[in-house]
């Protein structure tokens, strides 16, 4: 069995008589690709909250790497190895693409501190952010603002984002919303060649993707866990295909 | 270095800096009876300056920035009254004070966003205005704080009548300012917040500590301000409250958006046009001098940055 990495025990979020998440417990070893799905509204993304440190947990708790990190940060959280996408891009717009990906390099090595010196004195971090974009096939539009590229680009510099902050968990909440059919080829490429040992937990709506990419599959359901299995498994749950399914 | 012909670069920090001491020279010395107007020029611009650290590069709109400015104008005056004429520490007390202020108001309002930030600022620097009233015996209250000579600068050059030592010292002050800015801006702090201001919940998810981010370049903008109002306390020899007037904050926001936020070239555009506008229709007109700049206004709020360039373009008849 490969290193537990992420897991939360019997999460538990409610505003007021509204509960949004209702004892969730998951786990998540390295090399784990897990798809958390459920109807709108079931509390997929408030749960990636909780986890990634946005949204505190009225009960329950949130492990990385085995340390208990419900009070932490998500700074903190970040610093242990936990990234994250946005369901709807928070890019900076009028960046150029290749800062934004410097910007991720400067936070994991520490240096946003540091004041004086350019940032075009950091060429050893330049060119881990353009190969990383060359990578993705961005390579051509380093120095483009970032609202010139497309939506499907812009949902791969999210990717690359997350991605250069060398994390072990990564969560990607909805990589494919808004993504034009014609686009979404090299996002799906891009999610195909994630680093084995990364634990990748996707929110996605996408079934087709969901049962290609996931080897496990978490349904949620009003706030709780409906079922947990393999995507075979899960395809021929009658609750599921009552509750999320619709048949 | 990289050689990607297709990464972005940044320009080199001495460069906008060297030219506001070229183009600062050349007035000091075509125009010497204007130099009074070329000091007030050189402050006033690098309080902009300071205002778009906060404004332009942070994206925090603030409307209380003359506090920064008072704080520094008021310890510069003080510190000249009771301890020394030496105008290079009275610099650096004013800066100080500047920083101060805003790392202790800063380390409150940081935590709010929006109108809630705004209207807090406004709060601030009214509160510092009217302590500074209060506190007649040390500021003088109403009648402004004075009495105070300012010694020689580096122990040569005396503050004459003309004000030629002032005017220098005022673009030498704000040349190394932007020199500091620039640098700071370009750097990979101020790259993060320039982030923070586009993206704040992205750069929290790459585990920037936003608010000791925005607090740290609150504080630099706080001693530029501070450094703005030291050297207006000693080129005039007096602090008058009027330096802590909320007209001061909204005036230099004007300034910024006249220029261009966000660039720190376009805060000293911004008090260039503003103060010579000022400056010219106020001698022909003291009453509606505020028409023009309110025209000038209008015009660059409502016209698109890419159109006008494309109608100077093809007045100048090169392509888009």
């Amino acid at each position: 069995m490969s290193a537990l990495l992420l897991e939360t025990r019997q999460l538990d979020k409610h505003y007021g008589g509204l509960h949004v998440t209702r004892s969730v417990s998951l786990q998540l070893h390295a090399g784990d690709r897990l798809a958390l799905i459920g109807p709108n509204g079931a509390g997929k993304t408030t749960l990636v909250n909780q986890i990634s440190g946005t949204v505190a947990p009225s009960a329950g708790s949130v492990w990385l790497a085995g340390e208990d990190v419900t009070r932490r940060s998500q700074a903190q959280r970040v610093r242990a190895g936990l990234a994250r996408t946005f369901q709807i891009t928070t890019l900076a717009p009028h960046l150029p693409v290749q800062r934004q990906i410097e910007l991720a390099l400067f936070e994991r090595e520490g240096l946003t501190g540091r004041a004086w010196r350019s940032i075009d004195g950091y060429p050893v971090l330049a060119s881990e952010a353009q190969a990383l974009l060359r990578g993705l096939g961005l390579g051509e539009h380093a120095g483009w603002p970032t609202e010139r590229l497309a939506y499907g680009e812009q949902r791969l510099v999210e990717l690359a984002l997350a991605l250069a902050l060398r994390p072990r968990v990564l969560l990607l909440d909805e990589p494919m919303a808004g993504v034009p059919q014609g686009e979404g080829t090299r996002l799906l490429a891009a999610l195909a060649a994630l680093p084995k040992e990364l634990a990748v937990l996707i929110i996605e709506h996408d079934m087709d993707l969901v049962f290609r990419f996931a080897q496990r599959i978490v349904v949620l359901a009003e706030g709780a866990v409906l079922a947990d299995g393999t995507p075979e498994a899960i395809r021929s749950d009658p609750r599921v295909r009552a509750a999320y399914l619709g048949q | 270095m990289s050689t990607d012909s297709s990464a972005p670069r940044v320009a080199p920090a001495w460069r906008a800096p060297l030219v506001v001491i070229a183009i600062g020279s050349i007035a000091w010395w075509a125009l010497p009876d204007q130099l009074g107007l070329l000091t007030r020029i050189a402050i006033t611009a690098l309080f902009v300056l300071s205002l778009d650290l906060v404004v332009g590069i942070a994206g925090l709109a603030t409307l209380g920035h003359a506090a920064l400015f008072g704080a520094g104008a008021y310890a510069a005056g003080l510190f000249a009254l009771k301890a020394s004429g030496e105008p290079l520490i009275g610099l650096a007390v004013g800066a100080g004070a500047g920083a101060l202020l805003a790392l202790a108001s800063g380390a409150f309002l940081l935590r709010y966003h929006g109108f809630t930030f705004l209207m807090l600022t406004v709060a601030v620097a009214q509160i510092a205005a009217s302590l500074a009233q209060k506190a007649r015996d040390w500021t003088g209250g109403d009648d402004g704080l004075s009495g105070f000579t300012m010694g020689p600068l580096l122990g040569r050059f005396a503050f004459d009548l003309e004000g030629r030592t002032a005017a220098l010292y005022a673009i030498a002050v704000l040349a190394l300012g932007l020199y500091v800015a620039r640098r700071v801006v370009d750097s990979p702090f101020g790259l993060a917040v320039r982030g923070i201001h586009e993206s704040r919940a992205r750069m929290a998810a790459l585990g920037t500590p936003v608010l000791r981010r925005l607090l740290a370049m609150y504080t630099l903008a706080g001693a530029l301000a501070g450094a703005a109002g030291a050297l207006s306390a000693q080129t005039n020899a007096i602090v008058g409250l009027d330096s802590l007037s909320f007209a001061l904050s909204a005036e230099a926001l004007v300034m910024l958006i006249l220029g261009g936020a966000g660039r720190l070239h376009g805060a000293l555009i911004g008090a260039v046009v503003f103060t010579l506008l000022h400056h010219t229709a106020a001698s022909i007109n003291p009453y509606h001098w505020l028409f023009i700049i309110g025209a000038a206004l209008m015009v660059v709020v409502l016209l698109p940055p890419q159109k006008a360039w494309g109608w100077l373009r093809s007045r100048l008849g090169t392509k888009a």
